[in-house]
């Protein structure tokens, strides 16, 4: 049983609607998004090859990844099309004030 | 669904593995045989010059899907199997081995090959070409024992090809050499601009690059020893690597009686004009809706995309398929990519520092984007692509500008 660790990662005057930023916890690439005002967390590596989602293109509630098109869904990390197949893990993600956390397993 | 019938695909690399695929994900239950005549699975070409090559992943990083997932799906697959005709009257293909096989619906992924050079020589040892894995695995080795031996590898063609192996042999620390007979790289491609900023990333990591020079032929007695070139120079070379461009495989469909111009001759469905046979991919001179023409791809996106939306229009769940290509290429630390296929276009417009390591150059017809190419800017060339199927017209002035967000000149 792991629990999860909130870690203050950006600012959300830091980033507009439709607009997404990588940020490092322990390491780790993740991917931070603002749909419409809401945020989402999600891994940021494409599960295809290696790139970086943040730097995709945001269309609905999709992520479309930068090096091959294929996409996920932001708000399950669920793969969309072609050519990925394989899922994105989500992360939990809390507003404070202007502060953007996110819930990472600490095990 | 459609339980008793067989579906035949010939040709499995990239479109021929997402027919398979995508007839399974939408639920036909019938016979699938999927024949290669390579010893493969199918596989993406495009990090054959670039992550493979460099001996950064493994030949199998490049398969779509691990091996096993062909019994998972109950695909049959035949590869190293040559078909060597279709009769469509009759449904049936013969293979190489004279064998033949029964078919309700037919796939054909027959993609391309790399087109011969016709030169003395060129059928030396040591004188290869690039399109499948164990041309990838040659010229491996043969960069690996021109490192070790000193000698040079040289290169014909300055096009995506020649260009992705002069860096991969570079980057390993092999000294290269390259011919392209235009006065640029790229020149189908590629703005003077554009490839000159190329060309120039090339000659600081030191490939030594011939523009308007050819290839006369090459010399060695069984092995390749030397180039000699137009103008008279001898390069002493053990390896050598011709991209000089594809053709497409239309032989098998040429000879069954389907229609072929520059490829076999589809619908925005896939369907060739035999309506139970389909094709997919490098092989295709299909209409594209945006473009308001009819095209042929070299490409990996199209590879994928085209097959996914024709083998639903196998089993008539058709989607008219049409999107604005686009290609990407590596090199060193640069990724360039390049959108739409402009035409007749009248003027260019660039966005970001001539001398920085990123930018866009936008083709402009009548005030609308009609391609783009970028370097080290994927994200702008997304939202380019984006203008482009819209065909908003766009302010110049803005596009021009990087600090005013494409995204914004988009929503505006």
């Amino acid at each position: 049983m792991s629990d999860i660790e909130f870690h203050n990662v950006a600012k959300t005057t830091s980033l507009d609607e439709d607009e997404a930023v990588q940020v490092l916890v322990n390491g780790q690439e993740i991917a931070i998004y603002n749909l419409d005002g809401t945020y989402y967390a999600t891994d940021d590596i494409c599960t295809h090859a290696y790139a970086s989602l943040a730097d995709g293109y945001i269309e609905g509630t999709n992520i479309e990844c930068p090096l091959h098109g294929g996409c996920f869904d932001i708000k399950t990390g669920k793969a969309t099309t072609a050519p990925c197949t394989v899922d994105l893990k989500t992360y939990e993600v809390k507003i404070e004030g202007e502060d953007i956390l996110v819930g990472i397993p600490s095990d | 669904m459609w339980s008793g019938k067989t579906f035949a695909i010939i040709g499995a690399g990239q479109s021929g593995g997402w027919t398979a695929k995508t007839l399974r994900d939408e639920g036909f239950e019938g016979r699938i045989i999927l024949f290669g005549d390579e010893p493969y699975p199918p596989y993406e070409r495009p990090p054959l010059s670039k992550e493979v090559l460099l001996g950064d992943q493994p030949v199998e990083s490049t398969y779509l899907w691990p091996e096993d997932s062909y019994d998972e799906w109950n695909v049959e697959m035949r590869l190293d199997t040559r078909v060597a005709s279709i009769s469509p009257a009759d449904h049936g293909l013969t293979l190489a081995n004279g064998e033949t096989v029964a078919y309700d619906k037919l796939m054909i992924a027959t993609g391309g090959r790399a087109r011969p050079l016709p030169v003395a020589g060129a059928d030396l040892d040591g004188v290869h070409y690039l399109r499948a894995i164990s041309d990838t695995v040659a010229i491996r080795a043969g960069i690996a024992a021109a490192i070790s031996g000193g000698s040079k590898i040289f290169v014909v063609g300055g096009g995506w090809i020649g260009l992705e192996v002069a860096a991969a042999a570079r980057k390993q620390g092999a000294d290269v050499t390259l011919v392209e007979a235009l006065d640029q790289l790229c020149g189908r491609a590629l703005t003077p601009e554009f490839a000159a900023r190329l060309l120039k990333i090339h000659l600081d990591h030191g490939v030594d690059i011939r523009l308007n020079t050819s290839i006369d032929h090459f010399e060695g007695d069984g092995a390749l020893a030397r180039a000699v070139l137009s103008d008279g120079e001898t390069i002493d070379c053990a390896t050598a690597v011709i991209g000089i461009g594809l053709i497409a495989n239309t032989e098998l469909a040429a000879d069954a009686g389907l229609e072929t111009d520059n490829g076999i001759v589809v619908d925005e469905f896939g369907r060739s004009s035999d309506p139970d046979i389909f094709a997919a991919g490098d092989v295709t001179n299909h209409p594209n809706e945006l473009l308001g023409r009819r095209i042929r791809l070299e490409s990996w996106e199209n590879a994928q995309n085209q097959a996914i939306a024709a083998a639903k229009a196998m089993l008539d769940k058709g989607e008219a398929y049409s999107e604005v290509p686009w290609f990407w290429s590596d090199q060193y630390d640069v990724n360039i990519q390049l959108v739409g296929l402009p035409e007749d276009c009248d003027q260019t417009i660039l966005r970001g520092d001539p001398d920085a390591p990123e930018f866009i150059e936008f083709y402009l017809k009548d005030g609308r984007i009609d391609g783009a190419a970028a370097m080290n800017n994927p994200r702008d060339l997304r939202f380019t692509k984006r203008l482009i199927q819209t065909q908003k017209v766009v302010d110049p002035a803005q596009l021009a500008d990087p600090s005013v967000k494409l995204q914004t000149i988009l929503k505006g």
